[in-house]
């Protein structure tokens, strides 16, 4: 049977047509589809973990105890499970282990551009790379065999085009291997010093088998033609691109295995040509590879450079010298940057901590769209977790004067993920920090994710739930409060009390996203254009619902949720 | 076949999703090659969106860029500019002529552009404008303008009727079903 699914779709297949028993992973776009549609399998075990980290080790354990195992996260998840990989690297597998790691090339959806390459290099275990959906569970079936053939943890690596694009997939059925028998085996598993010193001559020895592997395997493609001026090295979504925009005017050698590479395979397809184009999004990575073994007829980073995806267009352009013409108006066209929607709780939040001047330390969610106009509420985001941790440092720098009028704000799906260490240090090494846990009772930005605080599992079933006032008082923060982000006056009345008091505070806003299916809905608010003065008071809570039409504000009853605080913001009750 | 490009353009949450789902069912019931990419996470909030729907005998890259587009839908007017450029010469440009006042607009930092229908009609491509909201509306539910829009594109392809009722019942969930079909037929006869 066909289907059109999205990459990430096909990749959960795999995992269900390869017998993949136990899944853990962390959402983050623009992997998070992987693991939403694995746990639609009833023969798949599957859960979100607090974070990454947790995520593999849980992936790991399954592995050790003889069964099939995939953790999947975004790019800079792999930075937070980073710990686990490379030594996961050195103790090997039971059952196959495979890792899903989402490349963002682009940054549609991330705060850094990283090529995740790098850390298969760093921790000397095997990456695959699909380029479209029917390949991404092909890959994943290889990984299985190869994790457990080679002893070695496989990474698939995913980018947001090959995630989140649709293509035609022919399903095939589950097999289901047998569970392997767990052996204890210290110097395998326990990585102390002595064992560890082992481990790493086999870790050495399995990269040379894998390149041998690599230079026949048949992941790794080359596509002559007869008319090429000149060849291309390329892998993952570029091979894509690369074909669209150059047909059979190239050569092409897909490599579906990004490390290790082969070294005479790519040495025989480049001695063909004159000239060999390295297209790879991000770093330079293959063309590195191919300096080392001695090649000199390749052009890479020189022509495409290293930021963003490498389209079609830019690959007709630099290499064949076409464009291709369009029209465009005249006219200044307004760009539209994601905002906050109409009804988010963060929105009062923010505008309360804005009109107030605080300094504010942001962290990853929906809620680093405070940092945009109108509000501009956010000074920094970094990481995941980043935000307490970090008004820690800047309080103890600056001290007591900085103490008043900076707060963190991190979203509850965060806080659990990595925020939780950052305020013990705030307890435990005594900053008068101010935290603020925006708890919208759900992981927003990655489309709705439960999470340990919400009372439910990723299948939706009931499940414990982190009760957060405990939890921060039992870190040692005494003053821990609770307001509503709806009631602009009394969210105000917080954050000064808690910001002139003389001791670490966590106040918790708290208040469901509005898209969550649950959250019932008040009727839209409308204006009163006889009343309304045009003060643009309204304006300043940046809701996307409300603009200015002749000098009155208009409110757009298909966005409007009836939330309700540019009623409290409006000072002469024109909006009913 | 060579291979041929739409693209789907709005402002986040406004159903792109659904409207590149339904195309893409009816483009493999046809037995094309297809591929559909889509845009998830941050820019769904209320930014731009876009969605490149593309079908031939051998798709290879998932993106639609300036200059390659058959078709572009856009839900709302000022991204149907924002997306012009997209457009093959003499390709067909179906927009809905509602106007959501982007962020830059409601600050006052910049203008909605005005008398972008003439403009566009101007801009020497076909242009197919409906008040899809308002057809939606009709339907029964403002959320189901993306099923108008479909239901325009319909009635300016040969795709056979039958593989879109497919795709809608595939699509949709049942207690919605009705509401939509509804939605399509009016954008057919638009």
């Amino acid at each position: 049977m066909k289907k059109l699914m999205l990459g990430n779709e096909a990749f959960a297949r795999g995992l269900f047509e390869a017998g993949c028993k136990v899944v853990s992973s962390y959402p983050g776009t623009p992997s998070t589809e992987i693991t939403e549609e694995a746990a639609k399998y009833d023969e798949i075990y599957a859960e979100w973990a607090p974070n990454e980290k947790v995520a593999m080790e849980t992936a790991l354990g399954a592995s050790i105890a003889g069964v099939r195992s995939f953790c999947g996260m975004k790019h800079v998840g792999l930075n937070v499970a980073a710990d686990p990989l490379y030594t996961a690297a050195y103790t090997g597998v039971n059952g196959g282990v495979v890792i899903a790691v989402a490349d963002d090339q682009g940054m549609h959806s991330s705060q850094n551009e990283q090529d995740s390459r790098h850390h298969a290099i760093a921790s000397k275990v095997l990456m695959l790379e699909p380029s479209d959906s029917g390949e991404c569970k092909e890959f994943v079936k290889t990984a299985f065999e190869l994790s457990e053939q080679y002893d070695v943890p496989a990474i698939v690596r995913m980018s947001t085009r090959v995630a989140h694009s649709q293509s035609i997939v022919e399903l095939e059925d589950r097999i289901e291997p047998e569970m392997k028998e767990y052996v204890k085996n210290p110097q395998k598993y326990v990585m102390m010093p002595a064992n560890a010193k082992g481990r790493h001559v086999f870790v050495e020895e399995r990269t040379q088998k894998l390149i041998e592997y690599a230079e026949v395997s048949p992941l790794n493609r080359v596509e002559i033609s007869d008319s090429a001026q000149f060849g291309v090295i390329t892998n993952g979504a570029a091979y894509q691109y690369v074909k669209e925009a150059l047909g059979d005017k190239a050569s092409v050698l897909k490599l579906g295995i990004v490390n290790p590479m082969p070294v005479k395979l790519i040495q025989d397809f480049a001695a063909k040509y004159e000239t060999v184009y390295i297209v790879e999004e991000l770093d330079g990575i293959i063309e590195q590879h191919c300096r080392n073994i001695g090649m000199t007829n390749i052009k890479g980073k020189e022509v495409f450079g290293y930021i963003g995806e490498l389209p079609q267009s830019v690959i007709a352009q630099k290499l064949l010298g076409e464009t291709k013409e369009y029209t465009q108006l005249d006219d200044n066209i307004p760009v539209r940057p994601p905002v906050m929607c109409p009804g988010c709780p963060h929105r009062g939040l923010f505008y309360c901590l804005s009109k107030n001047k605080i300094t504010v330390s942001g962290d990853i969610g929906c809620y680093t769209l405070g940092a945009a106009a109108p509000l501009f509420a956010v000074d920094t985001t970094i990481c995941m977790g980043a935000s307490i941790s970090a008004l820690h440092g800047f309080n103890k720098a600056r001290g007591a004067e900085s103490e008043h009028k900076t707060v963190a704000v991190i979203g509850d799906s965060t806080f659990m993920h990595s925020g939780m260490t950052g305020l013990v240090n705030i307890a435990y090494n005594d900053s008068n920090s101010t935290v603020i846990i925006l708890d919208n009772s759900i992981t927003g930005m990655t489309g709705h994710q439960q999470n340990p605080t919400t009372g439910k599992n990723l299948k939706g079933d009931p499940a414990a739930a982190v009760n957060l006032e405990e939890l921060c008082k039992a870190i040692g923060i005494k003053r821990v409060r609770v307001v509503d982000p709806y009631h602009l006056a009394e969210t105000e009345a917080a954050i000064k009390e808690e910001l002139a008091a003389d001791e670490a505070s966590v106040i918790i806003s708290r208040r469901p996203c509005a898209l969550l299916k649950y959250v019932k809905h008040n009727p839209p608010v409308a204006v009163d254009t006889d009343k309304c003065i045009g003060c643009k008071m309204c304006m300043k809570l940046g809701c996307p619902a409300i603009s200015m039409r002749d000098g009155k504000a208009v409110i757009d009853h298909t966005q409007c949720v009836g939330c309700g605080i540019c009623q409290e913001q409006c000072k002469v009750g024109a909006i009913k | 076949m060579e291979t041929r490009s739409i693209m789907i353009v709005g402002v986040g949450g406004q159903g792109s999703l659904l409207a590149s789902r339904l195309l893409g069912n009816v483009l493999l019931a046809q037995g094309h090659d297809v591929k559909v990419s889509e845009v998830h996470g941050m820019s769904q909030r209320g930014g731009s969106v876009v969605t490149y729907v593309k079908y031939g005998d051998k798709v290879y890259s998932p993106v639609v860029e300036k200059g390659e587009a058959d078709v572009v839908i856009s839900f709302e007017l000022l991204e149907a500019a924002r997306c012009l450029p997209y457009l093959k010469k003499g390709g067909k440009l179906i927009t809905s002529t509602q106007q959501i006042d982007p962020m830059p607009v409601i600050t006052g930092a910049a203008k909605y552009p005005e008398n972008l229908e003439e403009k566009l009609r101007e801009a020497g491509v076909e242009l197919v404008a409906v008040d899809a909201l308002a057809l939606a509306e009709q339907a029964g539910t403002a959320k189901a303008s993306n099923v108008v829009l479909m239901g325009v594109l319909a009635s300016r392809t040969d795709f056979p009727d039958e593989l879109w009722q497919n795709a809608l019942e595939q699509c949709v969930p049942p207690k919605f079903l009705e509401l939509n079909k509804k939605a399509f037929e009016l954008g057919k006869q638009a």
